[in-house]
């Protein structure tokens, strides 16, 4: 019905579609990832290629300790619980204080941290004039130049994977010469803005645009984020998991995981797949697969 | 020492009702003349620390928040906490005037003015800080929605936008209450005043003749504008806890929110009026206007809120740790054991504990004891909305955000600055414009003196000519 009133309850209609489902309702795309943490080695490559790719500041030791970094892609260690009794006389908590050292003997595992492209992502409602909201792309996205610094978004994201620009970075970043190697793709963003993770939209944008171009669809694996380009392991993978043939989707699949719950409903446990925070609700779209170790 | 006399004076009136009118204006009048040496003291302090406040915010503003040391975890820390405080503050002047006005109770007559102009001047102090604490606060009208011709509106299911909201609405309506009720005072000021002072109040003054009409029509207004501004009081406070309850965080979430911080509010407003009624009666040498009495009753109130708010504490703690949601536990048992955990305890001996010390008559009616009392309660509110706001940031969810921060230079600045700008504003005020409702405080003179309670539906009928609830009986029998 293409009268106003008509207009009117699609609107209302497709409003609620999305209050239900959370986040935007008409995906073009559903770009996701997959963090195979079995092949991860922790060698902070997809960190570095990552600050190559989006302009990340560098803000040196210094702000780098007082957690005020750029880091948009971080490496997390976690260590191994000490076996609590292993001598099984009870004091196994003291036994396990003197002997552990500062690597223990199978080493730390590793999990890369972005931002996770929440569908109902928390940061988004709380930003008062919507700097950051979804695509139909189902990302989420951070328009800078509309974003005032209130740092809510930060403040609700359980994920700690907001980075706000505590200064005005790039002088220091890139003095004079450097300047010339930043990516032209994307923008330097100013000091009072917050910034995180896009799944290198520019790549995905670029793509988009050549298909177009081109009179075709977007191929599988034509898009690649940096991270995903430089991993020497090839423990991330990209994708689309609208198209049903991507790798992604199939891994998704496999891993018996499905987007918009709180819960999976696994039928065989064995699977790794697990996605973090899910049961905060906000549908995150980064699917981990949990390292296996041997006993 | 004329002053020491008053100070230990046992007083059984609120106001000694044989006041000749002549001396009330006279009195009111002097003090916007002559006050104390303390009272340029008092302003050279709250002007100079308002001095720092400003050259923290040139400073932030060039270099950016980085200086104020928040972190990617810590993203407000004692910005919001200030402002959160200082909304609080801006509640008991409407709690003072408009609902004891509606439930009668005179004896905040002498008092009602300066703790409404206390209610405008913190909400403006408040308001000064979710602009401070915005990156880029060049930006800060974006909050607002304003016809862009990009067709931009802010985004209408963020608190922060409720925010700005309340604030203005509430903002505007306690200036409107405080100006309204103050301009048969400001027609008093008139017709005394001499030079720039006679300009202004006969501007302000909006003509007042004080004929029938006008005094018709100007309690109407301010009755309406009274029931209007209380049901907006307690909105913003709890849309300013929603800043928080909205929040997925551990320790945020939490819906007993609106009730706690209202009660809050009213708490540490209750505590600055105290504070101020020892000021402003030492500056202005107010002694047979704010008494020992009205101290008192302010006192007995203070408490009675005081232990609401420990309930409602209480309440949360309870909620939360049978609530059986971990993070959120972790958080309440980090605020009690954790690196916060001297605020915390601080928070809970100045909130909660203090308070009993109101039980005492000796404490009620000192005014040095009360002075540090006040002002000891108002350091407890503050840590309160510091320990809301700053563990919660230091843990969450994702242990890799986990991390205790210290506020920088820039936040202690703003923090210093904040009370330095409402100190300046309300030290203006009282001397440019009556801190005593010379008008009520006549009436509750008049009041005094002629109606003697026991006999009040005699003298309602003597008169209204209406015949008052007890007479009814009599008149129905007669029929």
């Amino acid at each position: 019905m293409p009268s106003l009133l008509g207009n009117i309850f699609d609107i209302w209609s497709d409003y609620l579609k999305g209050n239900e489902q959370g986040g935007h309702h008409k995906y073009e795309h559903m770009y996701s990832m997959v963090i195979d943490l079995d092949k991860c080695t922790g060698c902070n490559a997809c960190s570095t290629a990552c600050y190559a790719e989006n302009n990340l500041a560098w803000v040196g030791e210094e702000k780098f300790g007082a957690r005020q970094a750029m880091n948009w892609l971080r490496i997390e260690r976690y260590f191994d619980e000490p076996d609590m009794d292993a001598a099984g006389d009870g004091h196994g908590m003291e036994q396990a204080a003197a002997t552990q050292s500062d690597t223990q003997d199978r080493g730390a595992s590793f999990l890369p941290m972005m931002c996770q492209q929440c569908n109902a992502a928390p940061c988004e409602p709380v930003c008062p004039v919507a700097a950051t909201y979804h695509t139909v792309d189902g990302l989420n996205a951070q328009v800078y130049n509309r974003c005032i610094g209130s740092r809510y978004c930060a403040n609700n994201c359980p994920f700690r994977v907001r980075n706000f620009n505590f200064y005005d970075n790039a002088p220091t970043a890139w003095p004079a010469p450097m300047d010339q190697g930043l990516n032209p793709d994307i923008s330097v963003r100013s000091k009072g803005v917050m910034e995180k993770c896009t799944f290198c939209i520019q790549r995905t944008r670029a793509a988009r645009d050549t298909a177009k171009r081109e009179g075709r669809e977007i191929r599988d694996g034509e898009i690649q984020t940096a991270c995903q380009q430089t991993c020497p392991t090839s423990a991330i993978l990209f994708g689309d998991l609208l198209d049903e043939t991507s790798k992604i989707a199939q891994v998704w699949k496999r891993q018996q995981m499905k987007l918009g719950v709180y819960k999976q409903d696994k039928a065989n446990p064995e699977l790794r797949g697990y996605r973090i925070f899910e049961e905060l609700n906000v549908d995150p779209k980064v699917l981990y697969l949990e390292r296996v170790r041997e006993v | 020492m004329s002053d020491q006399k008053h100070l230990s004076q046992e007083q059984a009136k609120d106001i000694d009702e044989n006041i000749a009118w002549a001396k009330i204006n006279k009195d009111v009048l002097r003090s916007m003349e002559n006050p104390r040496k303390g009272y340029w003291v008092a302003l050279f302090i709250s002007i100079c620390l308002f001095c720092v406040m400003i050259y923290a915010e040139v400073y932030q503003y060039i270099v950016g928040m980085g200086p104020a040391l928040l972190n990617t975890s810590h993203m407000w820390d004692l910005y919001i906490s200030t402002f959160v405080f200082w909304i609080g503050m801006s509640h008991s002047g409407t709690l003072l005037s408009a609902i004891l006005h509606l439930v009668h109770a005179d004896w905040r007559k002498p008092i009602y003015r300066f703790a409404e102009a206390m209610t405008t001047f913190s909400l403006m102090t408040a308001g000064l800080f979710p602009v401070i604490h915005l990156g880029r606060v060049w930006n800060f009208y974006w909050v607002m929605p304003y016809m862009s011709d990009r067709g931009l509106w802010p985004n209408f299911r963020s608190p922060l936008i409720w925010d700005a909201f309340a604030i203005t609405a509430y903002l505007t309506s306690s200036v409107l209450f405080l100006y309204i009720g103050m301009v048969p005072d400001l027609a008093i000021c008139r017709d005394s005043a001499t030079g720039w002072r006679k300009k202004l109040y006969t501007f302000l003054s909006l003509g007042w003749r004080g004929d029938d009409r006008q005094w018709r029509n100007f309690r109407f207004t301010y009755l309406m504008i009274a029931c209007f501004l209380i049901p907006l009081a307690v909105s913003v406070h709890s849309i300013v806890s929603m800043d928080f309850a909205m929040a997925i965080m551990p320790g945020w979430h939490v819906t007993t929110f609106p009730p706690y911080f209202v009660a809050g509010a009213l708490y540490s407003g209750c505590a600055a009026i105290i504070t101020l009624f020892i000021l402003l009666r030492y500056f202005f040498k107010f002694e047979e206007y704010m008494t020992m009495p009205i101290l008192d009753k302010v006192c007995k109130l203070t408490f009675v809120i005081a232990m609401v708010w420990t309930y409602l504490n209480l309440i949360e703690f309870s909620a939360v740790w049978y609530g059986h949601d971990i993070p959120s536990k972790e958080v309440l048992i980090a605020k009690a054991t954790g690196p916060y955990s001297p605020f915390f305890w601080g928070m809970m001996l100045c909130g909660s504990v203090l308070p009993f010390a109101l039980l005492s008559k000796f404490v009620r009616r000192n005014m040095y004891v009360m002075f540090f009392v006040s002002i000891f309660l108002n350091v407890g509110m503050f840590l309160e909305r510091w320990m809301i706001v700053t563990p919660t940031l230091s843990l969450g969810y994702h242990p890799q955000g986990f991390n205790v921060m210290w506020p920088g230079w820039v936040e202690w600045a703003m923090v210093g600055g904040s009370f330095g700008w409402f100190g300046m504003l309300f030290l203006i005020f009282v001397k440019v414009f009556p801190c005593v409702s010379m008008y009520e405080v006549k009436e509750m003179v008049f009041h005094r003196k002629r109606v003697i309670y026991e006999d009040v539906d005699e003298m309602m009928e003597l008169h209204s000519g209406v015949p008052g609830p007890k007479a009814e009986p009599q008149s129905t029998g007669g029929a």
